[in-house]
């Protein structure tokens, strides 16, 4: 019956708690481990986590439900299988738009999702210029979705118009869908929240030129394995969320000589190819809607303590529970410490903004920094410290990944499947790698560091769990 | 950005001098912070950078194109200038200079499980996880445990009972055992856990709620010359019916399956009768023989149950250690003061002497349930009352010697009845301060009986510290209830025997 190796081996100790009563057992030559024990995260406004950190161990549901999404969200192949309107892939209305993170409505936005909303309201004809745009939007002349609310994902201010294009994946088993728009490069971009009149031209040239050709190239090609190729980045220096260098290079390999064989105007294909390979960051479009449709297969299990969305709206940092349904647990969001572009400094930077953290959700990026030690740059850290940040990502998730493997680690599995509980117990936060967007609307991107979310998303998290949980025996 | 013209520009160009784009941030930084620095950009000269360049006020010689490294300052004056495009020299020199790359990242485990799987990955697993955070925490670190596979001792105090039941059927159900909460001490596999003594390896399985009376178990069974296999707390309220009685019926099983186990002692407080009917069915089922020693009630002795175990093995015919002076004072009868570590230890103490004097009162260190004006007491400082901003006065026992001090000077005691708990955990020398307060008590002072819990073997030196209370006039006990059949029959007038 019994697995123990208590009574049948030599003692060999882990300890957490008074070094005292490990110091007794080295003097009995007793090997002992300690751990560098901290109390769980305190609740802001006095909640009891200690508590309810208990009553959601102790559901009986929750060791089988975090298996069963940890099966699910390993057994995701995500494909590259079209390329197409956000209109007609997500049955968005014109004056419909989606944007990062939660709800968030036009007086609560942040400078750069409302630049980056008057920016799309310009590209789809809806306002002559940004200052019209502003008043429209002010007036409530437009609808605003979460992208994650429509199985999509947006970086930044991740703004989704109906004649922007977008990459669709799907599940290879299951069909399932997921959405993300093309990325439109480094600096003075939408997505940053600039809209000056270089930014709606290049997004014109987006629908007009490189989405038919994507989509083409796509089509002719047949489904691209999108999984596959984070698994390549991971050991090419790349982490999926801050680096996606060999990941872009790798998908333009696989899809140029369909682009090639299309037929379309050599310029307008030597243009695409031009664009896609001078975007370092053109496959964080791609890395992240895999990461979607990874957390979005363990949504809805009850008694579930896995974290399925991590995003950001400029204004407030959310987070989404398996066990808690579609209820996003919210806070303001942090701003990012990191370096800047140019002149930029710490007072022009928005707080922290876009669904790229689905990354870390999924067990990239961050989570992967030991993957990419060329990322420790953003702080000064050294290599350690990128082999640091992602050892301590094991302390808080669920599982590792065997098709995302750190050959720094000895091939480990990326840590992957953020547990709420976890989080609250050790006070360890996610770490996450972005890029940081201008105050100010217009600005664009003025660097990238690092952020964590706010502690208050999983301690609220973790209260709601608990509520849904059975209560304890009460005492006899 | 201001693009007011500055006095001192400079923009270099490093043709095909290709670095990583983060970490030029990273030397722009450095530089735009030397002192007399309006601006700079070190970077590669790409369209984005190039732009940045403009909003400066500066610009690139024509044909710089991203694979050229650019250097570009607008500072104060020139010496800021040359300050600054030192600084980006260095900076950039130290981009290529690496640590050796070969240092272990290694940060100590925050949790249980990964300490856990670290001990495997040196060829080391774990057998068992020791948690002794405060209380409130214990239950989760338990949990960690547990679905890392380990048994788990909880040596903490104060977890809620509800949280005890909960981690209890977890572990029922991953066939794993909690010993504990308030697990005092363990003897497992030849190591003791908490405050735990130095027994001779043996025969004999102990399951107790895991304070001093299992101290007390372990240390007559070593005296009796048979030996402890392996003592597994259990905590005393798993025999309660919250609880169930889970850690122990997993208890006496793993005791069973142990091969180096051939009798098993069950100390078992007052339980639950459904929870007692399940354990006493178990029991009978087991290979093994299962002797239950009852403590907490008002017959219990543990010293004749531990008698009895050493006869059905065949350890007849010894004495418990006792160490007496050479004289004793005089003293006519009068009250018996208790004073207490051990809870165990107190409440048998009490239930002893009570078959001799009548009522005898348990109270708390702090003083709650009676001061010691007349009448019989016995005082457990080790109550949860008094511990609770204090170390537990089996390792720190300065508090019960200054009370036992002023019991010394008492005209009103007659007997003054202490326990020595000794072992791994313990003070180093608990008999020092008792020495010292006898010193300087006059020749009236009341009878002082020691009970001494202790093995030969312990680290304190058991014979050691009875010898020097012996000679100081005490009258040193091994067995806790011998001890204070003795204190009650001189507090009633007996004769001295």
């Amino acid at each position: 019956m019994s697995r123990s190796r208590l009574l049948t081996d030599d003692p060999v100790v882990v300890a957490s708690g008074a070094r005292l009563l490990s110091e007794a057992l080295e003097a009995q030559a007793v090997p002992v481990a300690d751990t560098d024990f901290h109390p769980p995260m305190a609740a802001p406004g006095g909640g009891d986590t200690a508590g309810d950190l208990v009553r959601v161990l102790a559901d009986p549901r929750r060791g089988a439900a975090n298996a069963e999404a940890v099966r699910r969200v390993l057994g995701v192949r995500p494909q590259l299988v079209d390329v197409r309107p956000a209109g007609e892939a997500l049955e968005l209305r014109p004056g419909s738009f989606l944007h990062a993170g939660p709800p968030v409505d036009w007086e609560h936005a942040s400078g750069p999702l409302r630049g980056a909303l008057m920016g799309a309201m310009v590209f789809e004809g809806l306002a002559d210029t940004p200052e019209d745009a502003e008043a429209a939007l002010r007036r409530g002349g437009a609808e605003l979705e979460p992208c994650h609310h429509r199985g999509a994902v947006g970086p930044m201010a991740g703004v989704v118009s109906p004649s922007m294009w977008v990459f669709e994946l799907a599940d290879a088993d299951t069909g399932r869908r997921s959405w993300c728009s093309l990325n439109e490069g480094l600096g003075a971009v939408l997505r940053y929240g600039a809209y000056g009149p270089d930014v709606i031209e290049r997004l014109r040239w987006m629908s007009r030129v490189l989405g038919p050709l994507l989509r083409d190239a796509v089509r002719a090609h047949g489904p691209v394995d999108i999984g596959a190729i984070l698994a390549q980045m991971l050991q090419m220096g790349d982490e999926g969320h801050n680096r996606n260098r060999s990941g872009t290079l790798m998908l333009l390999r696989t899809l140029l000589p369909d682009l090639l064989a299309g037929g379309a105007p050599a310029g307008d294909v030597a243009a695409a190819a031009d664009f896609i390979g001078g975007n370092d960051h053109f496959f964080l479009n791609l890395a992240m809607p895999a990461g979607k449709l990874m957390m979005d297969a363990a949504r809805g299990i009850p008694g579930c303590t896995m974290v399925v969305a991590m995003a950001r709206n400029g204004t407030e940092f959310g987070i989404q529970v398996s066990g808690c349904g579609d209820r996003w647990f919210t806070a303001p969001a942090l701003t990012p410490e990191g370096l800047f572009l140019g002149s930029f400094g710490p007072e022009d930077a928005n707080p922290d903004i876009g669904d790229s953290t689905i990354t870390e959700t999924c067990g990239i990026g961050g989570f992967a920094m030991a993957a990419a030690p060329a990322i420790v740059r953003f702080v000064g850290g050294d290599a350690d410290f990128a082999l640091r940040t992602t050892r301590s990502m094991y302390e808080i998730t669920l599982a590792e990944n065997p098709a995302f493997q750190l050959p720094i680690l000895d091939f480990r599995g990326a840590p992957t499947g953020i547990d709420a509980t976890r989080v609250v117990r050790t006070g360890i936060l996610p770490q996450i790698n972005t890029g940081m967007a201008g105050r100010v609307p217009g600005t664009g991107q003025v660097g990238a560091g690092l952020v964590t979310p706010p502690a208050e998303c999983f301690t609220a998290a973790l209260a709601a769990l608990a509520a849904e949980a059975p209560t304890l025996p009460a005492a006899g | 950005m201001t693009t007011e013209p500055a006095s001192a520009t400079r923009v270099e160009v490093r043709k095909g001098a290709y670095r990583d784009s983060v970490a030029l941030m990273r030397v722009t930084r450095e530089v735009a912070d030397v002192a007399g620095v309006d601006a700079a950009l070190v970077a590669m000269a790409t369209d984005l950078n190039l732009g940045i360049l403009a909003e400066m006020g500066c610009a690139a010689p024509a044909g710089t194109g991203p694979d050229d490294l650019l250097i570009a300052v607008r500072a104060a004056d020139g010496a800021a200038l040359e300050r600054a495009l030192g600084a980006a020299e260095s900076a950039l020199a130290a981009m290529s200079r690496g640590g050796d790359g070969a240092a272990p990242a290694d940060v100590p485990p925050r949790t249980l499980r990964t300490a856990a799987r670290r001990a495997e990955a040196q060829g080391r697993p774990a057998t068992l996880a020791l948690v002794s955070v405060p209380g409130r925490y214990a239950a989760a670190e338990a949990f960690d445990a547990l679905e890392a596979g380990l048994d788990v001792l909880v040596f903490s105090d104060n977890v809620p009972v509800e949280q005890e039941a909960a981690l209890k059927r977890t572990a029922e159900e991953l066939d794993l055992l909690v010993m504990g909460p308030d697990c005092g001490t363990a003897v497992v596999g030849g190591a003791g856990f908490g405050f735990a003594n130095a027994v001779r390896p043996g025969p004999v399985g102990v399951v107790a709620a895991s304070g001093t009376g299992a101290q007390q178990v372990m240390c007559l069974l070593d005296a009796a010359g048979l030996g402890v296999s392996h003592c597994l707390g259990v905590g005393g309220r798993d025999l309660s019916a919250a609880v169930g009685g889970a850690s122990t019926r997993r208890a006496l099983r793993l005791l069973d399956e142990d091969p180096a186990t051939e009798r098993i002692v069950l100390v078992s407080k007052p339980a639950a009768p459904r929870v007692a009917e399940e354990v006493r069915e178990l029991a009978a089922g087991l290979a093994t023989p299962v002797h239950t020693v009852l403590v907490g009630t008002g017959d219990s002795d543990i010293s004749a149950a531990v008698a009895e175990v050493a006869a059905a093995a065949g350890a007849g015919g010894f004495r418990w250690p006792e160490w007496l002076p050479d004289s004793a004072p005089q003293r006519p009868p009068g009250a018996l003061r208790g004073l207490f570590c051990g809870g165990t230890l107190a409440e048998e103490a009490a239930a002893v002497a009570s078959r001799t004097l009548g009522p005898v009162r348990v109270g708390a260190g702090d003083g709650s349930g009676g001061g010691s004006a007349g009448g019989h007491l016995v005082t457990d400082f080790g109550d949860d009352a008094f511990t609770l901003d204090r170390p537990h006065p089996m390792i720190d026992p300065a508090a019960r010697t200054e009370r036992f001090a002023a019991e010394l000077a008492d005209p009103a005691a007659a007997a003054v009845l202490v326990d020595v708990v000794l072992g791994h955990g313990a003070h180093p020398d608990p008999a020092a301060g008792l020495v010292e307060a006898l010193a300087h008590a006059g020749p009236q002072r009341p009878h002082v009986l020691v009970s001494l819990c202790g093995s030969a073997g312990d680290v304190q030196g058991r014979d050691d510290q009875a010898e020097r209370l012996r000679r100081a006039g005490a009258e040193v006990y091994a067995s806790n209830s011998a001890a204070a059949r003795r204190a009650a029959s001189l507090a009633a007038g007996a004769e001295p025997a």
